[in-house]
């Protein structure tokens, strides 16, 4: 369980505490290189057998001017000896590198958390960038959480000094500085760190060197803060154990690597080449730059010049034998909405990826959201339905990606995967999945003249058409998005064709129920009084807050829905067998809307609309409520 | 599958069995025609033919042509070709466009195809109007022209589709009339050509903008005709003129020639592969100058698929496929039991 321990004052720091979870915050200017602190920080919680889950959070702008309070970027872990599934609702230490940082973040943390203020940065200038009227660090206004401050930035200066760098490359190593100290307040190894500086700095020794003192430094302050020098804090230091975790291979993983590779073990066991269309938008792109790097998997990957090619050129990729894939984020969906159309009439197979962000147009796009369901399930003109698979977490995405591609092939219809900000840069342990136990899905082109004669808009028994690459020969026919006539696929505008086209259309993707799994409770009984059903990232904190409401002898259960059209079949029955149902979502209620449409259950709202996950006791609150 | 053994065809041999819905008199038929004549003639195969086209009359081509073919969505049609081409390489893909299709709602796909330079046929049949939606005014219709969106006459000034071309990069730009006996002339020079071949075609639209190109497509007007041959003098209105270059200007002006003296005129010889004579010759305004035909510009370069598969095969050389290998490096660590 994600609860964080209790942060012991400084006085009485040593000998080692013990602690089941802890939640630490970087927060720093856009430049302080906090992510990338925050990411060593992760390798090193994995090192150390932690579970965790991680929670990046930077601007929408690439250099905001330095020290501004919209520039602060900040990343989140939360690590612990049992099972990690959010990144921590309030952080129990923040590691603030300038006035800003310190500013937006400092009411999140935990009354009594700790601060490690870098006191150098806390200059009027900056004090005024931040709209301080006063040092924080030096009146009591921090009173209700324990402070550190030193001047990390001169310390870092010191540590640096023998290499000769200039000014302000020396003060890039503070983060380094920062790192280590963080690396001896929670006991750990130093080793991979200095590979990974070695490594990323192959080509500049002396950077790297630098990189590695500044690291030993801050290493070296916390021991002899410890100590208790006069004029020096102690600073608290404890010990998180690894978690019980299954054995086997890990990793770690973002959301955004998970798509990749799933897309890729996709295509694999459906034995098709990817053709992948992408144009840049925050914060899908990453899946391109990911995949862009795979050619030797049989993966093309093609920037094009808007949305609306990058998903066109896919489609053209499908219609010529590949699996065409894009990916994008609300915006660029919406731009894309008129060609995913021409794929459902023309009855292509397609993977479109969501990484939703926050919205309605440019909206907030680095900041998490669940608000592009409508558009997922509804968003088209014409009754033009099409899967839709929702991941709940980085590492699902892997399967989910595979999923998408399965029912792509199988039933030649694009599909919609959700995932979001969050899980798109979020990181978390990943034990290797074996894939020789996963079940190939081989996809048949058709290349010969069937008995009976070909045709175009012939079913199988799934109603999916057959899939001719062009270049066979006696199969030749034309495809378009204008309305098909049953089986040859010519033009036809008759009333009885038009329905019974949308028909066929609606029911194959009906029919994809039959081939998923039924819903099952991820945690609780399969009836009862009170359900919690969610859908993509809100899982964590959803599961977290059933889990501690459960241990309070609560009667809730958790359901989280990876297929979001069409649903499992046993979804109304299981709701129905609850006395009440909310649905947890960042959005203003748009699943909670199809799962009244699709099965008159009085499914209740809980919404959050900030830019940020849920946290654990905001649901756990909604859970007492209604069972109170 | 992919059977590259030149089979012999006949014009036939690229008819459907569709029928096809064109006004009566539309000059898409004759485009048409020509398209089955020339298939033939450079030994295409049907199987590994494929049109694509966007949304507009002209985009109704794909169905009447038995090969593979794709009716996509309005505008998009390049973008669409570019993913068939990438795909598979070995397809002769040809793109069917209009003039709202290809430079209006689709005038970006446009753009970065012919910068790209993908291999393939670009033919956008210019009828100066949308004919499908009822006869509105286009992005090439002149200034002035009256329409059911303009009443009063459009006031914006058009753009010359092979000015648009070349400014985006093309390496091959042509421009032939639809009931013209070069166009097959043309459409060979067109598939000849590696990399994005642009064929503007005047295509008359005999109900919502007839006899927009009669100035020089009317058998009186023929003198208005400036066909281009490479090598060739640019001649015209039988031989009894030519295109000269005003040197003091830095323009073309029109030169009379007498007695078949056309170097002492100073008569221009036309030289397919000059960028800079080209873009004077498609800014020709048309009156004072004939309408320059034929292949105006022929340059080729390396295609955008060509390069993409050079790189793709570079990059992988020697490396071997192994996901499991792929998704277990990275930062790891083990838990033992």
């Amino acid at each position: 369980m994600a609860t964080a321990a209790h942060i012991d004052a400084p006085d009485n720091a040593s000998p080692l505490q013990s602690s089941e979870a802890v939640v630490v915050r970087f927060a720093g200017d856009s430049g302080d290189g906090m992510q990338l602190t925050g990411g060593q920080f992760t390798l090193s919680s994995a090192l150390a057998g932690n579970d965790f889950a991680t929670f990046p959070d930077f601007p929408a702008e690439i250099r905001a001017p330095l020290g501004t309070l919209f520039g602060v970027s900040a990343f989140q872990i939360n690590f612990g000896s049992s099972e990690i599934e959010t990144a921590g609702d309030a952080p129990d230490v923040l590691v603030a590198m300038n006035p800003a940082a310190l500013k937006t973040n400092v009411k999140d943390l935990k009354p009594g958390g700790l601060i490690i203020a870098d006191s150098g940065e806390f200059t009027a200038r900056n004090l005024a960038k931040a709209e301080y009227d006063a040092n924080p660090l030096e009146d009591d206004s921090l009173g209700k959480w324990q402070l550190i401050q030193f001047n990390i930035s001169q310390l870092t200066l010191d540590a640096v000094k023998p290499f000769g760098l200039g000014n302000k490359e020396a003060l890039r190593c503070k983060n380094m500085w920062t790192l280590g100290l963080s690396l001896w307040m929670f006991d750990r190894d130093r080793q991979p760190i200095i590979d990974w500086l070695k490594d990323k700095f192959a080509k500049n020794p002396v950077l790297a060197d630098a990189n590695i003192a500044a690291l030993n430094a801050g290493h070296a302050y916390g021991e002899t803060a410890e100590i208790g020098q006069p004029g020096m804090v102690a600073i608290p230091q404890r010990h998180v154990s690894a978690a019980p975790v299954e054995p086997g291979l890990y990793r770690t993983i973002t959301g955004a690597d998970a798509v990749a590779y799933g897309l890729v073990a996709g295509c694999q066991l459906a034995d098709v080449k990817m053709f992948f269309g992408g144009y840049p938008i925050t914060p899908a792109s990453s899946i391109l730059h990911a995949l862009s790097r795979l050619k030797e998997y049989g993966v093309m990957t093609f920037q094009a010049e808007d949305e609306i090619a990058a998903i066109a050129s896919a489609i053209g990729a499908s219609y010529a034998g590949q699996l065409g894939v894009t990916s994008s984020s609300g915006p660029g969906i919406a731009l894309k909405t008129e060609a995913i159309g021409l794929a459902v009439m023309t009855e292509l197979p397609l993977v479109i990826v969501n990484s939703q962000r926050g919205g309605p147009s440019t909206g907030l796009p680095t900041k998490t959201e669940q608000s592009d369901l409508y558009q997922a399930v509804y968003g088209r003109n014409g009754d033009t339905p099409l899967p839709v698979i929702a991941a709940r977490s980085p590492s699902d995405a892997f399967d989910c990606a595979i999923e998408a591609v399965r029912i792509a092939t199988q039933f030649m219809t694009p599909v919609i995967l959700l995932t979001d900000g969050y899980i798109a840069n979020a990181a978390e342990p990943w034990k290797v999945p074996d894939m020789s136990t996963y079940q190939p899905f081989p996809v048949t082109f058709l290349d010969h003249v069937p008995e009976g004669g070909f045709k175009p808009y012939g079913r199988d028994n799934k109603l999916a058409r057959p899939w001719v690459k062009p270049g066979t020969p006696g199969l030749r026919h034309r495809i378009g998005g204008i309305e098909k006539q049953v089986d040859t696929g010519h033009i036809n505008y008759s009333p009885e064709n038009h329905q019974a086209m949308t028909d066929l259309r609606k029911n194959k993707i009906d029919g994809v129920a039959n081939h998923i799994p039924d819903q099952d409770v991820c945690l609780g009984t399969t009836s009862g009084k009170l359900a919690l059903v969610g859908w993509g990232s809100t899982y964590g904190p959803i599961h977290q807050a059933v889990r501690r409401a459960r241990a309070k002898g609560l009667d809730v259960s958790h359901i989280h829905l990876r297929h979001i059209w069409p649903m499992p079949k046993n979804l109304g029955e299981l709701l129905k067998s609850y006395d009440t149902v909310i649905v947890p979502e960042m959005n203003t209620g748009q699943l909670k809307t199809v799962l009244r449409d699709q099965y008159l259950v009085d499914a209740k709202p809980l919404n959050k609309v900030s830019g940020q996950p849920f946290r654990i006791a905001e649901i756990e609150a909604a859970i007492e409520e209604a069972l109170g | 599958m992919n059977d590259m053994t030149p089979i012999k065809t006949t014009p036939k041999d690229w008819e459907t069995d569709q029928e096809v819905r064109w006004c009566p008199g539309c000059g898409d038929y004759a485009i048409l025609k020509a398209v089955q004549r020339t298939m033939p003639e450079i030994g295409g195969t049907p199987e590994n033919t494929v049109f694509v086209s966007g949304i507009g009359c002209s985009s109704r081509f794909p169905y009447y042509m038995e090969t593979y073919g794709f009716h996509t969505i309005h505008g998009r049609a390049p973008a669409v070709a570019t993913g068939v081409k990438l795909a598979n390489p070995d397809l002769d893909v040809w793109v069917i466009s209009g003039d709202g299709d290809a430079l209006s709602i689709g005038g970006n796909h446009t753009m970065h195809m012919l910068r790209r330079n993908l291999d393939c046929q670009f033919l956008l049949f210019n009828n100066e109007i949308y004919g499908l939606t009822k006869g509105q005014y286009s992005p090439t219709s002149r200034e002035g022209t009256r329409s059911p969106s303009t009443p009063f006459g459009s006031v914006d000034h058009p753009t010359k589709p092979c000015a648009f071309a070349l400014g985006a990069g093309a390496r091959f730009v042509a421009r032939a009339i639809d009931v013209s006996k070069q166009l097959v002339d043309v459409l060979k020079s067109a598939h000849a050509h590696k990399g994005t071949a642009f064929v503007e075609i005047f295509q008359n639209c005999i109900v919502y903008n007839a006899d927009v190109f009669a100035g020089f497509t009317e058998k009186a007007n023929r003198d208005h005709q400036l066909w281009l041959e490479n090598g060739k003098p640019m001649l015209f209105a039988g031989d009894t003129k030519g295109i000269a270059l005003d040197v003091a200007s830095l323009s073309l002006k029109v030169v009379d020639v007498v007695d078949g003296n056309w170097e002492a005129a100073g008569v221009l010889v036309h030289d397919v592969t000059n960028r800079t004579v080209a873009h004077m010759l498609v800014e020709m305004p048309f009156g004072e100058f004939p309408m320059a035909l034929g292949v105006l510009y022929d340059d080729p370069r390396p295609t955008f698929d060509s390069a993409v598969f050079e790189q793709n095969a570079a990059v992988t050389k020697g490396k071997l496929p192994n996901l499991q290998k792929l998704i277990s490096t990275g930062q790891t660590w083990t838990v033992d039991s």
